[in-house]
């Protein structure tokens, strides 16, 4: 069995995330704080919801430079949401906090317009050509978001929607990935997207 | 593109899916968890569940259903009724609730908003506003009232100015029932979503008087809802929400569809 570890940085609720990562058979245990769990992590998921402040906890604990070093051991990593845009160096709605930096860009509001923000509800997806976590995953296929902060689309990108403009919906290199969308809330199309990263094989580990 | 969302809602009373006309007259429509399974499955895109006779002893029969229901869901699942406290928010969302919707708790209490955002985020706070048109006014729809305790109470509260409360307070969505349209299918109340719509930047969700897919059209347009959200038209299958959703495909209304 697949085994995953789910940071709990206390940004919102886990249960449904915990929920779906189960309904596909996997091994799920939550830490908030316990470092060495973190260093065995076989995987590792970063939910969250909510304002980019909840983050700070992530450094305070110093969950921060454990996940740095899991990433370096090869270990497969997925932050949704909230947890997505702590993969970059930050966002402007709590510019006194770094992200991660995984990702060089930093995340903003969407901009002033018409529209309304947040964006609610289920858009479309243009998976990238190669993307390992969006494999089946076809174009147009609908996920559900809810965000009023995006990361902009770079070369890391793997899957970008619209809304007001295009936007990063996942990010990915090697074996760090992040949806902005919730997968867990994504019905068929968002299970599959789970199931691809708990079969995410590191090219260590199938040596 | 994003979509105009269609949200199929559950009336529970102990433990059952009821529906009733203007918040009277309820008939039973059967299980939860399996109505919901089975709207999400034909398509709809949220599922809410509102325990319309909330009371304290009802409380673990609520939990209860919720675990249930949210078990095999993996689309967005709200959940109200019955939430006066964080407290009670909290026991909500552990037992699957994406979304707690409040109504009365949050009129007697507006700081309830504030204090479920702050541990949940803001996205998962829709504050839910029972409206009826007061018919003797000059402009009935600036005049429609806040109904609380499932539609039995006036509050003396503008729709309008307590949907812009709401949202400066932190709700994540509005859900707007016209209690004039409730269980007609007849329409729902364009004029009056349009006027939240357009008073707020949170998403407002229409609800009561869905009958046809042209009334899901015309709310979704004139309307300015986000999402629309109906109950008795599905449970007791005159349409299902794929139905829906390729009718209203076809009139260029963009929607999940296939779904």
């Amino acid at each position: 069995m697949t085994r995953v570890t789910v940071v709990d940085y206390k940004a919102g609720n886990l249960t449904s995330v915990l929920k779906a990562l189960r309904h596909l058979g996997a091994d799920v245990e939550v830490t908030d704080r316990d470092l060495g769990l973190i260093g065995r992590a076989e995987r590792i998921v970063l939910p969250g919801v909510g304002h980019f402040n909840a983050t700070r906890r992530l450094e305070d604990t110093g969950i921060t430079g454990a996940v740095r070093e899991a990433i370096a051991r090869g270990v497969p990593f997925l932050g949704i949401c909230v947890g997505m845009q702590w993969l970059y160096a930050g966002s402007s709605e709590a510019p006194e906090i770094s992200g991660l930096g995984h990702f060089e860009s930093a995340c903003e509001r969407f901009p002033e317009c018409e529209m309304k923000v947040p964006h609610v509800g289920w858009n479309a997806i243009e998976p990238a050509a190669g993307s390992r976590l969006l494999s089946g995953v076809e174009d147009g296929s609908y996920v559900y978001f809810t965000h009023s902060y995006r990361a902009p689309v770079t070369a890391d990108t793997a899957a970008t929607a619209d809304y007001i403009e295009p936007f990063a919906a996942a990010v990915e290199r090697g074996n760090v990935m992040g949806v902005q969308f919730h997968p867990e809330k994504s019905g068929d199309t968002g299970l599959r997207i789970l199931r691809n990263f708990l079969r995410w094989q590191t090219g260590r580990e199938s040596c | 593109m994003l979509t105009k969302r269609i949200i199929a809602c559950l009336d529970v009373h102990g433990g059952r899916v009821v529906k009733g006309v203007q918040f009277v007259d309820l008939v039973d429509a059967g299980d939860p968890a399996a109505l919901a399974a089975r709207h999400a499955r034909e398509g709809a895109d949220e599922i809410v569940l509102l325990d319309i006779t909330a009371t304290h002893e009802g409380r673990h029969t609520l939990l209860d259903t919720v675990r249930r229901t949210a078990r095999e869901l993996f689309v967005p699942f709200t959940v109200g009724g019955g939430v006066r406290t964080a407290g009670d928010a909290e026991q909500v969302f552990e037992a699957g609730a994406d979304k707690i919707s409040v109504n009365s708790a949050a009129v007697a209490n507006p700081g309830l908003i504030e204090e479920i955002g702050r541990s949940f985020g803001a996205q998962a706070v829709v504050v839910a506003i029972d409206a009826r048109r007061d018919p003797d006014a000059g402009d009935p729809v600036r005049a429609a009232q806040v109904y609380v305790q499932g539609g039995r109470k006036a509050t003396g509260r503008r729709v309008v100015e307590w949907a812009r409360e709401a949202e400066a307070r932190g709700a994540g969505e509005i859900l707007l029932t016209s209690m004039n349209a409730d269980g007609t299918r007849e329409g729902f109340d364009c004029e009056l979503t349009a006027a939240v719509s357009e008073a707020v930047r949170i998403p407002v969700i229409a609800s009561g008087g869905a009958g046809t897919v042209q009334h899901f059209a015309d709310v979704f347009g004139r309307g300015k809802a986000d999402a629309a959200l109906a109950a008795s038209i599905f449970h007791f299958g005159v349409s299902s929400a794929r139905s829906l959703k390729e009718d209203l495909a076809a009139c260029g209304v963009p929607v999940r569809f296939p779904c």
